[in-house]
């Protein structure tokens, strides 16, 4: 399964085995010489902060890419649950409440694109983008391609600090993405499921034969792709303190990129939540160190294609090599 | 003396540090059939991947025809002329028979159309050369393991090399396919081709080859010519020591019925009936495309009966799926274990428990790791499979290992009743005996065993009965008492004897 494994025999075998480590490491070294403010505790704080959204979204693709899949959707998801939210915290209703109807409706979608690409047999690039475009649409309608303020009831506030508070210094959004590494790590190397995610993403066909309901391990993968947007929507909006009809648009792209930096093979079954995120840090770092180095919008997105792609092809050399 | 077309010196190749080839020295002479023989991971594919640039070789010399070469890719060797049949498939399922052989080196005209018509025509020419009356147009996914392991076989003859290596490619032929293809080798023989013989069936290795090297854990042990030695010779040569009786029988009480099936009836089988009892073997041979491979997995689930009636101690069972297969206690054994017995990105853990990973599951719903390294560990032990560990990938294990993890996992599952496809393909003398020691002692144990095998040795050698299947029905049955070779093949080619 290629896995990072931190039980290496000594650092230079670590690194060699993770790749995405010395991009990031390289990375660091080099920004903490061109700027001095880099390496500040504020600002590896708003690193960390801005890396939170996009690392919990590409926490539920990489999922789904382990099974050979992808979600396209999760931009729109974020769109149309973070819509939800705000209007529902702005009628007033208790923010608990809130949360799991959000996680909840993030759920089903990811429960219909699970549908429509086990039961429905479509391809995973196609369903969800479909869904993604009929979501977006639906945001756009319920809307009416206007933001939607989470303010004017008592919870606001609170709802609010979701994504603004600080608990001993550190964001919120951080603890967040933390504990969502964390289960997500242990489903898929200590629970049955996510050795069947694994297994599906190897070899569809052998995962059948030994008994497994392969349909019900794609509605699960698609279903934590979907919780895990609307998650990231809940954020986003309790940031902004509103929602906003275009939000997370381009996102899945980013999500992408971060789970195949991070190591995960585009072809699945191979892949680890640790490379993720330290995919998910790298592009943060990056659109950090552009804003910092003050380079224009449109070179920043040549510099990362650029850096995405060194990643890729770096650990990609390593696993040919015979 | 003979001349040498490809001779191979000192060749030493490591994995990772893992010593495999150790001073390995090979040649193959012009104009004859060398025959590669040793135990399961002794190192015989990795040798000929070196020979064709799949893998680079750590030190040692290759010369071809007396010139030092170095290929770094298959192409490469192709060019010069060797052409490699895999242990393993490599075909595309979803292309035609005809581009699978012509597979990147389609008959181009002006503008790089393929010339389809030249392609089909080329490729059915081939096929009738191997006696298959297949259409190329036909999709590779769609005919049996068989009939895709001689198309490999076309691929390599249409190529026209000077060496051709064959790595088991008997594994999955029938009698007859498997003559023919002799007749095939002995004809390249005569016109003056040289052919690389890898099996673990040593009556082949008499029938066609001239000279035979063998291997042990990597190390050469001798090369001869092949009116030197007997079979015993060679056995002890592979594997160090003398080995008595190749089939162990043993006889057990055989108790009540276990596993009833009546009328099952698909698009692959026609009113089939049996019974299988307590303890019982019952070895289910027939030509490929006889059905039987096919009448497994419809009692497996993979496939619907439409009509029929499947009975497990006693009473109907419903199985959909192969998940209500093992739920009744039944599992299967793939006849086609890289595509649906093993996961090859998995290591050995992770491949043994995949069937009975409910099994392992702890208090928290957590995967109890160190309960599953003991049972693996146990397996490694028991059907003595050779890996460096039991974290290696399956992908690195040579396939006899691989045929071995995968009847681990099957056994895991702690089956009632456990349906074998073609058991020992491509496994060694030594493990074969060992395999059939071990699926003895489950049938002491009382489990009850179906083994569709396309080896009638191993059919008459340990089953209690034997069913023979024609064109996917029943065409007799016959107590093991009573059973030899030719009624078999009666039976088998769809005389009905009574
Ligand atoms: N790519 C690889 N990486 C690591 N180890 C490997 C690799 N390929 C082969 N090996 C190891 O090398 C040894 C020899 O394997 P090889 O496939 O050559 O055996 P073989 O003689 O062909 O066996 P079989 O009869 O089972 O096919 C085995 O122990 C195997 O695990
Ligand atoms: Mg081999």
């Amino acid at each position: 399964m290629g896995k990072f494994s931190l039980k290496g025999r000594n650092w230079k075998q670590f690194l060699s085995d993770n790749k995405p480590v010395v991009v990031l490491l390289i990375l660091i070294i080099t920004m903490s010489f061109l700027s001095d403010r880099f390496l500040t505790w504020s600002n590896i704080i708003t690193v960390l902060r801005q890396t939170s959204i996009n690392a919990v979204i590409a926490t539920g693709m990489t999922f789904a890419i382990l099974i050979g899949g992808i979600d396209l959707s999760v931009g729109s998801v974020l769109a149309i649950t973070g819509a939800i939210a705000a209007s529902l915290v702005a009628s007033g209703m208790n923010i608990i409440l809130v949360i799991i109807l959000t996680l909840l409706i993030g759920l089903v979608i990811g429960l219909l694109n699970g549908l429509l690409i086990s039961k429905g047999r479509l391809q995973p690039f196609i369903a969800t983008l479909g869904t993604m475009t009929l979501l977006r649409g639906l945001t756009l309608v319920y809307t009416q391609g206007r933001p939607i303020s989470i303010f004017g009831s008592d919870t606001s506030a609170i709802f609010s600090k979701i994504g603004t508070g600080y608990f001993l210094g550190i964001p919120i959004p951080v603890y967040i993405m933390l504990v969502v590494f964390f289960i997500s790590w242990y489903t898929l190397n200590h629970l049955k499921i996510g050795r069947y995610t694994y297994a599906l993403g190897s070899n569809e066909e052998a995962t059948m034969y030994s008994g497994i309901k392969t349909d019900n391990i794609k509605l699960f993968v698609y279903a934590v792709a979907g919780v895990l947007a609307a998650l990231a929507g809940i954020i986003v909006t309790a940031r902004l303190g509103s929602a906003q009809p275009t939000a997370g648009s381009g996102y899945e792209l980013d999500a992408i990129a971060a789970v195949v930096i991070g190591g995960t093979s585009m072809a699945g079954g191979i892949g680890t939540i640790f490379g993720t995120a330290i995919g998910a840090i790298i592009i943060g770092i990056l659109d950090n160190a552009l804003n910092m180095l003050q380079v224009s919008s449109y070179y920043q997105d040549v510099a990362k294609g650029v850096v995405i792609l060194i990643a890729v092809l770096l650990d990609r050399k390593q696993r040919k090599s015979r | 003396m003979e001349e040498k077309i490809v001779s191979m010196e000192n060749i030493i190749k490591e994995f990772s540090g893992v010593r495999v080839l150790d001073n390995v020295n090979f040649n193959i002479y012009k104009g004859k059939i060398m025959a590669l023989v040793g135990e399961n991971g002794a190192g015989k594919s990795t040798l000929m991947k070196i020979l064709t640039g799949v893998y680079l070789r750590t030190s040692g010399k290759v010369l071809f025809d007396g010139e030092p070469v170095d290929f770094n890719t298959t192409k490469e060797s192709q060019d010069k002329g060797i052409a490699f049949i895999h242990q393993e498939l490599n075909l595309v399922r979803d292309l035609s028979i005809g581009e699978n052989i012509f597979l990147g080196r389609e008959p181009v005209g002006p503008g790089g159309k393929i010339k389809w018509r030249k392609l089909f025509d080329d490729s059915r020419e081939w096929l009738t050369k191997l006696g298959l009356d297949e259409d190329p147009r036909e999709l590779v996914k769609n005919i049996s393991v068989g009939k895709q392991q001689m198309i490999e076989i076309a691929k390599a003859l249409s190529l026209d090399a000077q060496v051709i290596i064959m790595d088991e490619p008997t594994g999955a032929l029938t009698m007859s396919e498997t003559e023919r293809l002799f007749e095939v080798v002995k004809e390249l023989r005569e016109a003056g081709h040289s052919i690389v013989y890898i099996s673990h069936r040593l009556n082949e290795i008499f029938e066609i080859c001239d000279h035979v090297t063998v291997l042990r854990d990597g190390t050469l042990v001798g090369e001869e010519p092949i009116e030197k030695l007997d079979e015993d010779r060679i056995i002890e040569m592979m594997v160090g020591r003398k080995l008595s009786e190749q089939y162990p029988r043993v006889d057990t009480e055989i108790g009540e019925v276990v596993l009833e099936v009546k009328g099952l009836t698909n698009r692959f089988v026609e009113n089939v009936s049996f019974q299988l009892r307590k303890g019982e073997i019952l070895g289910v041979a027939g030509l490929v495309g006889a059905g039987r491979t096919e009448l497994a997995r419809t009692i497996y689930g993979v496939y619907q009966p439409e009509s029929g009636e499947i009975l497990v101690n006693g009473s109907p069972v419903s199985i959909k799926s192969p998940k209500d297969a093992l739920k009744n206690g039944i599992a299967y054994l793939s006849e086609d274990r890289k595509e649906n017995g093993i996961v090859l990105g998995m290591d050995l853990v992770e491949n043994v428990t995949l069937a009975s990973l409910g099994n392992y599951v702890g208090k928290i719903g957590n995967i109890d790791k160190s309960k599953e390294r003991e049972s693996t560990d146990r397996y490694i032990k028991s059907m003595s499979i050779k890996a460096a560990g039991r974290n290696q990938l399956l992908q690195f294990l040579s396939g006899g290992n691989q045929q071995k993890v995968a009847l681990a996992k099957n056994l895991d599952t702690n089956p009632g009743i456990l349906l074998l496809d073609e058991p020992t393909r491509g496994v060694d003398v030594g493990a074969k005996k060992e395999i059939y020691e071990l699926i003895n002692k489950y049938k002491q144990e009382g489990m009850s065993i179906l083994m569709v095998s396309s080896e009638i040795p191993e059919i008459l050698g340990i089953s209690d009965r034997v069913m023979i299947m024609h064109e996917g029905r029943v065409s007799g049955t016959i107590d093991i008492a009573e059973a030899d070779q030719e009624k078999i093949m009666t039976y088998a080619v769809g005389k009905e004897v009574s």
